[in-house]
């Protein structure tokens, strides 16, 4: 081992300086210190710098895919953007024939993203609304009132759910969740909330925004529940000894000390869970029924923007068409990392302040 | 009175809670029962060694979708795995608290919350389109691309968890830098590196969306990495859209070995690492 011999004589008479003219410097600097020194030896500086800028060539490669993948949207979808501009998102054509609203026209070369806007919007906060209260009430369960010996299997059941693959959970909501529902709820939602113009009774398959919001409700209930859970626990205990102390039942010790202490990291997780449902492709497509039109009625098809990208793109017609699918995926991308970027914000200003504000 | 009324919406609150438990573990318990029960009635010897048949026939398999399921799998990671543990020794050890590490570990999580299917449509254009076919290899790629942020992350995490006296150890026995990274700091944390690296696998392993216009499919059995290739989530997708039974059950089927797959990868890194085989390392 020359290596270490060379070393070894390079260190005796070196460390005598820094270690006895400032003891007390060095015992509070220590890691710097001694870790540039023994750094700065020039042992082996040539393999050690290059192995420092693979690994910085490793993290910016990250960073260059990113970079890559935006850049190529962008580049892709130039074509739709310089043809429709923003009305892309907002404007329809109409039919000559019928005149009626006409949103997505291959044939004739109209696109326009409206009705997967309306499509993805529609189903994920549907979702939501169904995943938020069972997924608080699962956080509040396993947290405050669970026996110990349940917590674990629970936490696990739930966390289970996220590693299902996507397709599996459109499978199952193909074979069971639609004929379900296309038995036994749609006929009761249409009965009690027909009049509201929200239940039509025209679409006799089961797909639809239904179907979809609730197979989404199911997928983003684990990753809702658990940062839930996170969140609920990173408040500290004198929070709620506090309020039990002040004679309030349980509920109110947990309405009070811990769910309005934690409300700031809930809403975090809600809109990470968003960002799930918002690009949430395979189960989504599966069951939404895939037609670009817009209705009021939640039972009838319709169609997202991760949806008509997954059902088009291999067999678009033309530049056009795939410019456009480009531009919807561009704009998929966009929404959710600002929707992401903001969830997390909110998530790590509550976990982070957790010890310190435990006084 | 009060006290009274207080105790009800206490009792009703509990029992709300009950009640959303029960009601999220249900669908969980039915998909997997159902899943186990479906898969188990349509699996047979010859789903693992035949290929797909035409429509109309009896029989066939998956065998070609199994292997290329394997194929794009082990192309991911030959892909994620070094530029995710890369990655995240980087941040670790070179980049602690620096701008360039706040930007990748934000970039991270930004790949991270990338929808899938976006991440199929910018392979297609930044590989298969170039290439002028679809492929195994663009397939391998979208998925390796999938498994960097978390591999990256984790290896993050499970190295900051090293102590600082072992790299100080190892750097005071003159062993260099880089070795010092790689058989000391790297190896203490394998365990967890490993973990890391099997939740990424588990996790692209299901993936469809990003193979749609990547991988795209096949009947028969590829050759070269420059073909179409089958994969199991496909297969699986394609099968549950089609009108057969003969196809619903196969998919069944898929889907059951698909999930039998996945679990068996994170319980076995959950066993191994649990028992401290690879902790002897350390």
């Amino acid at each position: 081992m020359p290596e270490i011999r060379i070393s070894q004589a390079q260190l005796q008479p070196e460390p005598v300086s820094p270690g006895e003219q400032h003891p007390a410097e060095a015992a509070t600097v220590e890691v710097s210190a001694i870790r540039s020194f023994l750094l700065s030896r020039g042992n082996s500086a040539l393999a050690d710098r290059g192995f420092h800028w693979l690994m910085v060539l490793c993290a910016l490669s990250i960073f260059g895919i990113v970079v890559l993948i935006a850049s190529e949207l962008v580049v892709r979808s130039q074509l739709a953007w310089s043809k429709f501009g923003f009305g892309f998102f907002f404007s329809a054509f109409t039919d000559p024939f019928t005149k009626l609203p006409m949103y997505w026209d291959p044939v004739n070369g109209h696109f326009s993203a409206l009705p997967f806007l309306y499509g993805t919007l529609v189903s994920s906060f549907l979702a939501l609304l169904l995943a938020v209260p069972l997924a608080i009430g699962v956080a509040v369960f396993l947290t405050e009132m669970c026996p110990r010996a349940l917590r674990g299997p629970l936490a696990f059941t739930t966390e289970l759910l996220a590693a299902i693959p996507s397709v599996i959970y459109g499978l199952w909501a193909v074979f069971v969740l639609v004929p379900l529902l296309r038995e036994h709820v749609n006929p009761w939602l249409i009965q009690l909330l027909g009049w509201t113009g929200f239940f039509g009774d025209d679409n006799p398959t089961g797909l639809g925004f239904i179907s979809a919001g609730v197979i989404l409700a199911i997928m983003i209930l684990p990753i809702v529940s658990s940062l839930t859970r996170e969140v609920m626990t990173a408040v500290p205990h004198s929070q709620r000894e506090a309020v039990l102390a002040l004679g309030a039942t349980r509920w109110e010790m947990i309405r009070m000390g811990v769910l309005r202490n934690a409300r700031i990291g809930i809403v975090g997780a809600v809109i990470l869970g968003l960002g799930r449902a918002l690009g949430e492709t395979m189960a989504v497509t599966m069951v939404i029924g895939n037609s670009p039109e817009i209705h009021r009625s939640l039972l009838a098809n319709g169609s997202s923007m991760a949806s008509v990208i997954a059902n088009e793109f291999a067999e678009a017609s033309g530049d056009l068409h795939l410019s456009a699918l480009m531009e919807l995926g561009l704009a998929l991308f966009v929404v959710t990392i600002i929707v992401n970027a903001f969830a997390r914000l909110l998530v790590w200003a509550v976990t982070r302040g957790a010890p310190s504000s435990a006084h | 009175m009060r006290a009274r009324i207080r105790t009800l919406i206490d009792g009703a609150a509990t029992g709300l809670a009950i009640l959303s438990t029960f009601l999220v573990v249900a669908p969980l318990v039915a998909i997997f029962i159902y899943l186990v029960y479906k898969g188990a009635v349509s699996l047979n010897l010859d789903f693992f060694i035949r290929n797909p048949v035409p429509v109309g026939e009896a029989g066939g398999g998956m065998a070609n979708a199994i292997v290329g399921s394997a194929i794009l799998l082990a192309v991911g990671s030959l892909i994620g795995v070094p530029m995710g543990i890369g990655g995240g020794i980087f941040l670790a050890e070179f980049g602690r608290g620096t701008k360039l590490a706040n930007a990748v570990r934000f970039t991270a999580d930004v790949l991270n919350g990338v929808p899938s299917i976006v991440m199929g449509i910018a392979v297609y254009s930044l590989v298969v389109v170039p290439q002028g076919h679809f492929s195994a290899f663009s397939g391998g790629v979208a998925l390796g691309i999938m498994m960097i942020p978390t591999v990256c992350r984790t290896t993050e995490e499970m190295l900051l968890m090293v102590p600082n006296a072992v790299r100080e150890a190892a750097l005071a026995l003159g062993v260099p830098n880089w070795r010092s990274v790689l058989a000391i700091t790297v190896k203490t944390a394998s365990p967890g590196i490993i973990t890391g690296c099997m939740l990424a696998f588990a996790r692209v392993a299901g993936e469809t969306a990003p193979l749609i216009f990547t991988a795209f499919g096949n009947v028969g059995w590829s050759e070269k990495l420059s073909e179409p290739i089958a994969a199991l989530p496909l297969q699986i997708y394609v099968y549950a859209l089609s009108p057969y039974d003969e196809w619903h059950r196969l998919a069944w089927a898929g889907a059951l070995v698909l999930i039998v797959l996945i679990v068996l990868a994170v319980s076995l890194v959950r066993y191994v690492t649990s028992r401290g085989v690879l902790k002897g390392a350390s």
